[in-house]
């Protein structure tokens, strides 16, 4: 058994951070561990550009926006453990990892979880038909092109219009396969808008709303798929069936944020993040547990995930100096139009220069705005042309609101008519 | 010449190829997939019926119960996934409760003595998340649950051990008879034999058709299933069938030997024997039917949904006899076959042994050297797998946690895996929650290593299964 002050499960864009986060904080032994055999997580295989616009106020590459990072980890007194799986977390903040040297025991004083996610297979839709190769993931055919050099087809049909979906159909025509079309079953896209129009309309590939795929054909490879239209409850319209002849089927239908192991450390989870419930200060229901990243909710922007981790990473390093997160808190609640925000409540006595919130909408909604109301008292309103379900909104309030109000119990974030 | 031609490597061709290992004989397995339990015994309920079901007298009834006490000792020989968890047969009513009397008869007649009807009470006592509409139901303690594939595929390692040979890829297409024996044509050539055994499931009756059985004597009827996460496990710790009531024969919920839960089989009459499509409907009935069993039915923990094809013959029970002279028959096996396969390989031994008159085979190893598994290891004997092969190091599935010295045992095993499917069914590597989302490529790179091959010549299951197209343009270059 050995002991440090901060252990951070996951070495991605997330556990960079938050290492960072602690280092600076002043933490003395802070502890990456990484499954991997490299730290950057799922941004080793995101080799288009598009990262860090918000932090570095340029256009990197997955690859070069983690490599920032990790010069910066490796240079600073940060211990990382790679080709390490941690197995098992228990509340009390001990944990067991193994790797080709052998099993690990750690106990930390504060620990981050920034596992990242994964994504949803295709049993989770269910789709019938027979089962030959040829389906996969979109993350899996990005790893297989991206990291290994090899196309999982030439003739390609994907499902779901979920970001990763959108670039590997851009991908895959950049390498000279045939994309047939991208359905997605809800009425709009779960993607950024910026993907749609450089990933599939700057390569003529029709993006099919309120489709879906009803039927999969093919014994050994995959030899097509029907896709129908689907009504206002999501239900296929029978006789809208239409086959497309494909040899790859990816599936982009959802990311699930990884929490195995918070859920052995007795962490509470949100049914509609799949993350952890979290406080203002990244704190989970087990004290002295922190999360951030994709584990927490599934972003689409790394600059978020890092500014996030960040904060984790330092509150975890307070933590480990004995400083307590608990005590009195309003609680966050989505109103109207709202899937969720994060966080979950706040404790107004711990907010600094300004509480960001991040949340997310249930559906498409033109000029509307985003209201904030603290204890029925209205405190905020952002009006933006459109808010989409597949773009993160960012609200700050300022810490000036909380400290006017620190008795305040609720805090409802809504969106409304304009 | 070859004593002993087996063609077809399910569970029964298995069996059948383990027991006749006992003695010195000859023996090659045919086998059309590229691995052994290709069929329905890789598609199946993984039930070991207790016993109740069939009509007393019939071959059913007899192998069932014969077989199914087979298991405790087997899965110890063998190391294969079995427990006897019991199981129920839920009645819905007044209607249903004689029905469960009837079974409670047969199933004392067939030899079952400690079945036992309970109320409602004493089932949740038992079982805590049965539907609120069940009233009564019929215990069997001895019901249980294997994983076929395992069972299976440790069947036919043992076999190969104690020295049967197995040709997979070899798809019988004809056979004739040759003086005292008997010409089988296959893909790869013809072999001859003194004693031929059809163990070709559904396929049964177009081979028995060949050395000139009647037509048209298997129907096949497929049954889908859904498969629910390991997350929702403690859904049920029995077997829980229906009674067959007015809405058709009903579906069980029942966890599988690996910790899951199952929900299926529906049945319908295909013309296609090879045809393990899932359908919308069918999907959907299975679920509608099991909400009548349970409380609470999550169906968004469904991880994959699959189809499996029984081998129904127009007599409704197993032929296991001798048709003409050299060529045993053992067609029809449906369910419960899985059940009884252990003593359909004793008994079509048995005609073998009749015909040929073998010595025993003096050298012949029941057991076979279990392989450590990671997943159920504790973290003592984890450190010390880790010592002596830092493989064991290595997760690779990291739903299932398997580990890579599993992966490349599966390759390395006498019946070795040569896709990524025959690896999953032997290590569970894709078969977690992410359904091998996370570790398909690692599993690529791990496989085409070990068998010498580039990563393009992988397959999901043989054939014409490629998993790569090629390489990409720069690579080209
Ligand atoms: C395909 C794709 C395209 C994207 N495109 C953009 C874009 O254009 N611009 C942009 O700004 N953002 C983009 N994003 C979003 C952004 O990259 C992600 O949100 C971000 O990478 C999440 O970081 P993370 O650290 O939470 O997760 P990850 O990067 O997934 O890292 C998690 C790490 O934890 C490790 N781990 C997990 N469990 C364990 C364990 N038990 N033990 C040890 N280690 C463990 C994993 O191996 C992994 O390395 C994209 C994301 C994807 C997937
Ligand atoms: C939906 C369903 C549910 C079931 N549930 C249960 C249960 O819960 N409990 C139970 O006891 N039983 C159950 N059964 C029955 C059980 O699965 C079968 O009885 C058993 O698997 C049959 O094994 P087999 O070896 O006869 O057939 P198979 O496993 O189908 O093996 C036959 C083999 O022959 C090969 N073959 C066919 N034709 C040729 C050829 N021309 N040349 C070479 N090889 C050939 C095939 O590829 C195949 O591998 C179920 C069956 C189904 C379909």
């Amino acid at each position: 058994m050995r002991d440090v002050d901060v252990a951070i499960i996951g070495g991605g864009p997330a556990g960079l951070a938050a290492a960072l986060g602690a280092k600076k904080a002043g933490a003395d032994k802070v502890l990456v561990i990484e499954r991997d055999r490299e730290l950057g997580g799922i941004l080793n295989q995101c080799i288009h550009n598009g990262f860090g616009l918000h932090t570095f106020k340029e256009e990197l590459t997955g690859p070069e926006y983690s490599a920032r990072f990790i010069k910066e980890v490796l240079s600073g007194d940060i211990e990382t453990s790679l080709g390490t799986m941690v197995l098992e977390l228990g509340s009390d903040r001990v944990l067991k990892a193994v790797s080709a040297s052998g099993i690990q025991e750690i106990r930390a004083k504060a620990v981050v979880l920034s596992m990242g996610c994964r994504e949803r297979p295709r049993g989770a839709l269910n789709i019938p038909g027979s089962r030959p190769s040829g389906i996969m993931t979109a993350g899996t055919a990005q790893k297989f092109v991206n990291i290994d050099g090899l196309m999982p087809g030439r003739e390609a049909v994907i499902l779901g219009s979920g970001d990763i979906g959108l670039i590997m159909a851009r991908r895959l025509a950049l390498e000279g396969a045939h994309v047939a079309a991208v359905a997605e079953l809800m009425p709009h896209s779960s993607g950024l808008k910026r993907n749609i129009v450089q990933c599939l309309d700057d390569f003529g590939i029709p993006l099919m709303l309120s489709h879906t795929v009803v039927g999969i054909f093919g014994k050994d490879r995959l030899e097509g798929v029907s896709i129908a239209q689907v009504d206002s409850s999501l239900r296929p319209v029978p006789g809208t069936e239409k086959l497309f002849p494909c040899d790859t089927l990816l599936l982009s239908v959802g990311l699930i944020p990884e929490n195995e192991l918070s859920k052995m450390a007795g962490v509470k989870l949100s049914p509609d993040t799949g993350g952890p419930i979290v406080n203002e200060s990244f704190e989970t229901s087990a004290p002295g547990v922190f999360a951030c990243g994709n584990a927490l909710h599934v972003h689409d922007l790394v600059d978020f995930v890092s500014e996030e981790a960040q904060e984790a990473g330092e509150n975890a390093a307070a933590y480990a100096f004995g400083e307590a997160f608990s005590g009195s808190s309003a609680e966050v609640v989505p109103g109207n139009g709202v899937r969720y925000v994060m966080p979950f409540s706040i404790n107004p006595k711990k907010v600094k220069n300004n509480m960001t919130l991040r949340l997310r909408v249930t559906a498409e909604k033109r000029n509307a705005a985003l209201v904030v109301k603290m204890d029925g008292e209205q405190v905020l309103k952002r009006k933006k042309m459109v808010f989409a379900p597949g773009e993160m909104e960012t609200i700050s309030l300022s810490g000036e609101l909380f400290a006017k109000r620190p008795n305040i119990s609720r805090i409802e974030v809504s969106l409304e008519d304009k | 010449m070859l004593d002993v031609i087996v063609i077809g490597a399910g569970i029964v061709g298995c069996a059948v190829a383990r027991e006749l290992s006992k003695r010195k004989l000859d023996i090659l397995v045919l086998e059309k997939g590229f691995d052994v339990a290709s069929g329905a015994t890789k598609a199946n309920s993984g039930i070991v019926h207790a016993g109740y079901d069939a009509l007393p007298g019939t071959k059913k009834a007899v192998m069932n119960v014969r077989g199914q006490r087979m298991f405790d000792k087997l899965s110890k020989e063998l190391g294969f996934p079995f427990s006897r968890c019991g199981s129920l047969v839920l009645g819905f009513g007044e209607n249903d409760r004689r029905e469960l009397e009837e079974l409670n008869r047969r199933g004392r007649i067939n030899g079952l003595s400690d079945i036992a009807i309970l109320g409602r009470e004493e089932i949740l006592a038992l079982e805590p998340g049965v539907g609120d509409s069940v009233t009564d139901a019929l215990l069997a303690p001895s019901g249980g649950v294997v994983s076929p594939y395992e069972m299976c595929i440790a069947l036919a390692d043992n076999a190969a051990l104690n020295g049967v040979k197995f040709a997979l890829a070899t798809v019988v297409t004809g056979i004739s008879q040759d003086g005292d024996g008997y010409r089988v044509q296959t893909n790869n050539g013809e072999y001859l034999a003194k004693v031929v055994v059809n163990a070709a499931g559904v396929h049964s009756g177009e081979i028995s058709e060949m050395a000139g059985g009647e037509k048209n004597a298997i129907q096949p009827r497929r049954g889908e299933y859904c498969l629910l996460d390991q997350e929702e496990g403690g859904l049920v710790s029995r077997v829980l069938f229906q009674v067959p009531g007015k809405m058709g024969k009903g579906v069980l919920v029942a966890p599988t030997a690996d910790g899951n839960v199952l929900i299926g089989p529906t049945s319908k009459d295909i013309d296609d024997g090879d045809d393990t499509s899932t359908t919308r409907e069918g999907l959907a009935e299975a679920l509608e039917k099991a909400s009548r069993s349970l409380k609470r039915l999550p169906r968004n923990k469904i991880i994959t949904s699959f189809a499996g094809v029984r081998a129904h013959h127009k007599s409704d029970d197993f032929v296991i006899e001798e048709s003409g002279k050299g060529f045993v028959n053992l067609m029809g096996i449906e369910s419960p076959g899985l059940s009884a396969a252990p003593a359909i390989g004793e008994a079509a031994a048995e005609i073998v042994c009749g015909i040929l008159q073998p010595e025993e085979n003096s050298e012949f190893c029941p057991n076979l050297e279990p392989f450590p598994k990671f997943r159920e290891s504790s973290w003592e004997e984890r450190q010390r797998l880790i010592e002596k092969d830092p493989d064991f190091g290595n997760v690779i599935c990291r739903c299932e946690k398997v580990t890579k010295a599993e992966i490349l045992n599966a390759l390395r095993n006498p019946i070795g895996a040569v896709s990524l499917d025959a690896v999953k069914r032997r290590t569970r590597t894709g078969m977690g929650r992410c359904q091998s989302g996370f570790c398909m490529m690692k599993l690529v790179g791990i496989v085409s290593e070990e068998l010498g091959k580039s990563p393009l010549e992988a397959t999901k299951h043989g054939g014409g299964s490629w998993i790569l197209s090629g390489p990409i343009k720069e690579a080209l270059l």
